[in-house]
């Protein structure tokens, strides 16, 4: 690969710094597209080093309540797939912050994965996670992600085995999303301790990939200790949350006391 | 030439595959190892074929229908019983496959997710007989609607989840099970109903329903000496369906039809009719045809029968249609409650609501065939679950 990973670059750049890092997770359209768009901005103001912007779905299998019903009601709000493009660009025209879009695939598949890709990258956006696309279904975009320079994000979970370990590191650009826990989204009392076997794997497989670890993160404390072992700490239903009781204000208030590097 | 009936998964044509998180791999790989070592294994086999005979019932006979195909033109139509499987539909064939492989598997814990309630009784049924705890995720609007099957679910010792998420149907069930099975995965088997999913089930769940099919070809060979000219048989997620097509799948001479809801009319936007009017995508593992709109999010669909209401079919049906082997349809509720009640009264049989789509098919399907044509219905369900639906529809209390 001869461009540079606007996440790697971002995590990258953190660590030379010796500063932990957050990822935070919104979903665009909710409640709808203005007031997410301006939630994102204010993410990446107050101390999210990677934004995590979620495309609603009606069939959103690895989300846990929280997101849930926060995509529902942004579909039911009048949400449309393109409208992630617009969202994208006026963030990224705002701010520095890697942006990048977390979708199921059959929205991705439908739009045209190659079309999906240019205009992602037309917007500024620094690429895609997905979470129901595993590497082995994964070859369009693989290429396609490859032609537009974008990062792509795969799983790695307490379950892979270390084939699938390693090809899903290989595979990854940004970092690696390991899944903390078994289990879907949603704030826990106690970040499993799967997550540190998981992160251990990761850097087992001798890829030098970043590893992040999400599901399950609500805590300041937990966002120091993922840090202390993994590249990066991914929150989103406890973001979520505190925009269902705060607003913005809230949603920013919650960031600022996750924020590691403070 | 290859076959048509050896096609294995993971792939039907472009169909199929596995789109779930990568939380799921080991766990679809665990089971897809050990469904190959038991396939080759005779003592799998043999156990599951006695369980068959002196606990499911089968073979199931196969009944001709003269009073009724009275009412289909110039044709001869012939049954094949599954209503008359132990809990009164073809689900048991799967369930029982797959309770024997959680088992082998050492796991302890089933889920299921269930649409008119008859793979979830099913299920209920296999996890006290094997003594496994057994949850069955169920949209809460098929709760109500099938209020008896929840009723029995409960009796037999499972615990039954009502849905809210979504549509609060089938399609919903099966999100809040996969949900369960994401977390806990490494005690328990999703022991999906259908011939959907990611692979092996799709499958695997056909290989298990095969039986319906063999049986029949034989039965048809030994006691008229004939195979069908057409086979009939509902499809929603399509295992009944791709049950009794799988044997004949290289019979040139027997065509193929499968009959989807078409809920309030083939012309309205309120129907389940996945093959007529999807598209190809994603949903719930696997490439397949699917109601959806252009953004790519599933649209409800809609249906009198619960257990067809999916947006969603099986990826060998989408290979089947492109092939253009099998021919699928649609079927309002009106023109199922009109079979339905046609079958109860010439035949002193009372179909499920599923299955009366696939006899009214037959209905219009005798009229467009030769004349002496014979048409063999997959008659995979009971109507006991549906009366209170169908006391309604017709005005029978009261």
């Amino acid at each position: 690969m001869n461009f540079e990973s606007k996440t790697a670059t971002a995590l990258a750049n953190n660590r030379a710094a010796g500063k932990a890092s957050l990822i935070g997770y919104f979903p665009v359209g909710y409640p709808n597209l203005e007031t997410s768009i301006d939630a994102a901005i204010a993410m990446c103001q107050n101390g999210v080093d990677v934004l995590e912007l979620g495309v609603p779905y009606s069939d959103p299998v690895m989300d846990g309540v929280v997101i849930q019903e926060a995509t529902v009601e942004a579909l039911q709000n009048g949400f449309k797939l393109s409208q992630t493009f617009e969202a994208v660009r006026r963030i990224t025209e705002a701010v520095d912050t890697p942006v990048l879009v977390m979708t199921y695939w059959n929205p991705v598949m439908q739009f045209g994965v190659e079309r999906f890709a240019k205009q992602l990258t037309e917007a500024g956006g620094a690429g895609l996670i997905t979470p129901d696309l595993i590497p082995d279904e994964a070859a369009e975009w693989l290429a396609a992600s490859d032609e537009f320079e974008l990062d792509r994000v795969f799983l790695a979970t307490p379950t892979s085995s270390a084939e699938r370990m390693q090809r899903a590191c290989e595979l990854s650009r940004g970092f690696a999303y390991a899944v903390s826990t078994m289990g879907i989204t949603g704030a826990r009392t106690e970040v499993d301790k799967l997550a540190r076997d998981v992160v251990d794997k990761i850097r087992k497989t001798e890829t030098k990939q970043n590893a992040a670890v999400g599901i399950g993160i609500s805590t300041a404390d937990q966002v120091l200790e993922v840090n202390e072992y993994a590249d990066a700490a991914i929150v989103g239903s406890a973001f979520v949350k505190a925009f269902q009781n705060g607003g913005i204000a809230g949603l920013i208030a919650k960031v600022k006391e996750l924020d590691p590097k403070k | 030439m290859t076959k048509l009936r050896d096609q294995e998964g993971p792939y039907f044509g472009e169909y199929g595959g596995r789109f779930v998180p990568e939380s799921l791999i080991a766990a679809l790989d665990e089971l897809d190892q050990t469904y190959q070592q038991a396939k080759n294994d005779p003592t799998f086999e043999a156990e599951l074929a006695e369980l068959h005979r002196t606990y499911t019932g089968r073979p199931s006979i196969i009944t001709e229908v003269k009073r009724f195909a009275e009412h289909a033109g110039d044709v001869r139509i012939f049954l094949k019983r599954e209503d008359l499987n132990h809990t009164g539909s073809h689900k048991i064939n799967n369930v029982l496959g797959q309770a024997l492989l959680a088992k082998r598997m050492g796991k302890k814990r089933i889920i299921a997710e269930t649409g008119a309630g008859q793979h979830g009784v099913a299920s209920a049924t296999a996890a006290a007989l094997f003594g496994l705890e057994c949850v069955v995720y169920m949209g809460e609007v098929d709760t109500e609607r099938q209020a008896l099957n929840v009723a029995r679910m409960r009796l037999l010792g499972a615990e039954v989840v009502a849905v809210t998420s979504g549509s609060r149907t089938l399609k919903d069930a099966i999100n809040e099970a996969l949900r369960d099975w994401v977390a806990n995965v490494e005690t328990t088997h999703y022991l999906l109903g259908t011939v959907a999913g990611p692979h092996p089930f799709p499958t695997m769940v056909r290989d298990f329903h095969s039986v319906i099919g063999i049986e029949a070809r034989q039965q048809m060979l030994d006691e008229f000496g004939f195979l069908p000219d057409a086979l009939a048989a509902c499809v929603g997620g399509g295992s009944n369906a791709i049950g009794l097509f799988h044997a004949f799948l290289d019979d040139e001479s027997v065509s193929l039809y499968g009959f989807e809801a078409a809920g309030d009319g083939m012309h309205t936007d309120r129907h389940a009719a996945t093959l007529n009017f999807g598209r190809p995508g994603v949903l719930h593992g696997a490439k397949s045809y699917m109601l959806q709109d252009e953004d790519g999010q599933t649209i409800e669909s809609h249906s009198i029968s619960a257990g067809l209401d999916y947006p969603g079919v099986g990826p060998e049906h989408s290979w089947l249609k492109d092939l253009g082997r099998a021919n699928y349809r649609g079927i309002s509720d009106d023109e199922a409650m009109q079979a339905l009640r046609l079958l109860s009264q010439t035949e002193g049989i009372i179909p499920a609501i599923e299955t009366a789509h696939a006899l009214a098919g037959a209905l219009k399907l005798g009229k467009e065939l030769k004349p002496g044509s014979s048409i063999l219905i997959n008659l995979s369900g009971r109507g006991d679950k549906d009366m209170e639906t169908a006391a309604k529809y017709f005005g029978l209390i009261g």
